[in-house]
């Protein structure tokens, strides 16, 4: 195997981690255009998504044996999109919403505090153990030119490429995204234009809410495990690749999301090669970090630039 | 004039301050504080393993063979001591597989008044903890810290009552060059104590025997995402890959092996040779052949009944080193009936001279605290299972 297929390999395996990413980092870049709040707890929610999905499926599949995995799939991400809104919408009438005009560390904190909150209550319900995702859709590896996939990992594109899709569409197409955009750019401005900010913003913690439940669900069936900390490295990655987009942008955060899966897989593959032996694999973590603070030197707005409200 | 709201507040405060106060003086404490002996009637015997995270079902495991144990005793009159009799009690302690909560947790029980310790579960726990026990002289058998440094420390506290990972690490590198005949190698590890360690010593033996290793690549053991390593190995075409680390790694690596269409063998240690790898593995189960640092249980006289008798109590199968756990607490109490004492220096000394028939087998230490004579056990996974192969000495 030539080291082009190789390379094809790795770029794929980036492409399946970016999507991923993607999906993740849209939540985290669309609070934050609205509300300019960093939601830390967002990873959690994505956790939350999964173990209710496998909750779902393990339910689904008692009551009725007979329905094959795709159908299991969809009933599992459907209950998860339902709880996560449900759950997202909670904390940020709860949690979020008074703090609304308080200075920008204390809702740091709050979120800090939730996502602490979520994996404790998800360890409490779910237990502490690894739980195993079962095999819904067929993960037997195909090989499509030099690269060996698998249905699973096709999906995630694929399923990813069309939400994203859909999300343009609906922000750039719609009254409510209309209605979004505006509040971004200056919610009062857009209150007096006739556009509740409240519910807007409640939209997009629930778009965002949506979002991280399928990335969840999508991310346990391509890793088969699910735990109550799950959520908290690819939130980590994924709040980097909005920054490295371009924080409160959403064809930033979509760019960041593929970029960072990319440099990652890449980096992981190289990264031997590259330093001469001295840094191995185990350094993917800083070599995306790196990449990102290099970005944020000679860019700081990030890739695509930044879009925040206007708040005066 | 002070209003009622200030008074009010006033006296809240004063109450909560009062409150505080007073349960410094130890609200909620079941056990008497105080270092090396136990009060009324109970002996405490600590145990420490990771209870929560990725290795949560192992540390389950250990702890519930050690309460069998505890159990089986107290059952049979518990422990005399000149006119006493004592009840054994097991202090379990989560140390999330983390050395840093090794050490908190080793510290809390040295402090709550231990005689010995079971544990800790992972060697890169078990290790950065030996200091805290040994300066408190309580000796500490772990069930299943396999990593050759834990008593290379010159430590008078450190046993352990299963092989080492020089043992392990040669029987792994022996069955892929003279088994499976793998004049290539690729060596995966996690980058922790036991991990490193043993990836380190298979690396050495494969390398004495003639074999070539072509690629060293390193992932954490907190990681679910192999495939950009696996790419890269897969492209160097090795005869053998072999992993050092834990089953909630390696099961997921031998998931994403089968994924991307890799058909080499897959070669681990202890820390992957369980039903839980199993789960974890999917179709990507069968290319594995692991081993573990012991004799096979189920194999053993008492073994059948020991499996019995833990399903029945804990409704779950035996993961892996329950037995050692039980064996373990069973070598403290045969120290204390030795020492005829509680005095944790002595009970440190008895079970140095341990010469104990165990249900692992016979059990005595070395100089260093190994296991004299351990046993390694491969096993290789066929159609959902874990397969005998063989024990080696």
């Amino acid at each position: 195997m030539g080291s082009f297929d190789t390379f094809l390999q790795q770029v794929f395996n980036g492409l399946v981690l970016g999507s991923l990413y993607a999906l993740i980092a849209l939540g985290y870049t669309m609070v934050y255009g609205i509300v300019n709040l960093i939601n830390f707890a967002h990873g959690d929610v994505l956790m939350v998504g999964a173990l209710t999905a496998l909750s779902a499926i393990t339910l689904a599949h008692a009551t009725a044996p007979g329905l094959p995995g795709w159908a299991l799939m969809i009933v599992g991400m459907a209950a998860a999109i339902v709880v996560c809104i449900l759950l997202s919408l909670l904390i940020e009438r709860v949690a979020y919403r008074p703090l609304r005009n308080a200075p920008r560390l204390a809702p740091l904190i709050t979120a800090i505090g939730v996502s602490i909150l979520l994996q404790t209550v998800s360890m409490l319900i779910w237990g502490r153990n690894h739980l195993t995702y079962p095999q819904l859709l067929p993960a037997d590896p195909i090989a499509i030119g030099p690269a060996t996939v698998t249905a699973t990992k096709l999906a995630v594109i694929a399923l990813s490429g069309i939400i994203m899709f859909g999300l343009l569409v609906l922000v750039q197409r719609t009254r409510l995204g209309r209605a979004m955009r505006a509040t971004a750019e200056n919610p009062r401005v857009a209150g007096l234009m006739g556009v509740n900010p409240n519910a807007v913003i409640a939209a997009t913690f629930a778009i965002g809410a949506a979002l991280a439940a399928v990335a969840g669900v999508m991310y346990a069936a391509v890793y088969s495990v699910a735990h109550f900390y799950m959520g908290f490295i690819p939130g980590l990655k994924a709040f980097t690749a909005a920054v490295l987009g371009g924080i409160g942008n959403i064809p930033g955060a979509m760019l960041g999301g593929i970029l960072l899966g990319l440099i990652e897989a890449l980096g992981a593959g190289y990264i031997d090669q590259l330093s001469g032996g001295v840094f191995g694999s185990n350094y993917q973590d800083v070599f995306a970090f790196i990449v990102l603070c290099a970005v944020l030197i000679l860019r700081p707005s990030g890739l695509l630039g930044e879009r925040v409200a206007d708040r005066a | 004039m002070i209003s009622i709201k200030r008074i009010g507040l006033t006296s809240v405060a004063l109450l909560a301050a009062g409150l505080f106060v007073a349960c410094l003086g130890g609200c909620g404490r079941k056990e008497d504080a105080g270092g090396g002996k136990s009060a009324g009637d109970v002996i405490r015997i600590g145990h420490v393993a990771p209870l929560s995270g990725g290795d949560a079902h192992l540390g389950k495991d250990n702890e519930n063979g050690a309460r069998l144990a505890a159990d089986e005793i107290n059952a049979a009159g518990g422990v005399k001591l000149g006119d006493k009799t004592y009840r054994i009690e097991i202090q379990g302690e989560d140390d999330k597989a983390d050395p840093r909560e090794g050490t908190l947790a080793a510290q809390k029980l040295v402090d709550a008044g231990v005689v010995a310790v079971v544990g800790h579960l992972n060697s890169g726990s078990s290790i950065p903890a030996s200091k805290i026990y040994k300066d408190a002289n309580v000796a500490q058998v772990s069930p299943s810290s396999t990593a050759v440094k834990y008593t290379d420390q010159g430590f008078k506290t450190t046993f352990r009552v299963v092989a080492n990972d020089r043992q392990q690490g040669s029987a792994m590198a022996n069955y892929a060059t003279d088994v499976l005949k793998a004049k290539t190698v690729a060596i995966v590890d996690d980058r922790t104590a036991y991990g490193q360690g043993l990836a380190d010593i298979v690396e050495e033996v494969v390398k004495s025997h003639g074999a070539t290793v072509i690629t060293r690549e390193y992932t954490d053991n907190k990681a679910s995402d192999f495939n950009a390593i696996l790419t890269k190995i897969r492209a160097t075409k090795p005869d053998v890959i072999i992993y050092g680390g834990m089953d909630d790694t390696a099961g997921p690596m031998a998931k994403q092996i089968h994924q991307l269409g890799i058909k080499t063998p897959l070669v681990a240690g202890d820390g992957a040779c369980t039903i839980e790898f199993i789960k974890l593995a999917g179709d990507g189960a069968d290319q594995l052949t692991c081993t573990r640092g012991g004799e096979a249980v189920e194999r053993l006289p008492k073994g059948d009944q020991f499996m019995a008798r833990y399903q029945a109590k804990f409704g779950a199968p035996v993961q892996i080193y329950a037995p050692y756990s039980y064996d373990a607490v069973y070598v403290i109490v045969d120290a204390i009936r030795r020492a005829a004492s509680l005095d944790r220096a002595a009970i440190t000394a008895a079970v140095a001279a341990t010469n104990y028939d165990g249900l692992t087998g016979h059990i005595a230490f070395d100089p260093k605290g190994d296991l004299k004579n351990g046993a390694i056990t491969v096993y290789k996974v066929q159609d959902g299972k874990l397969n005998f192969i063989s024990t080696t000495r």
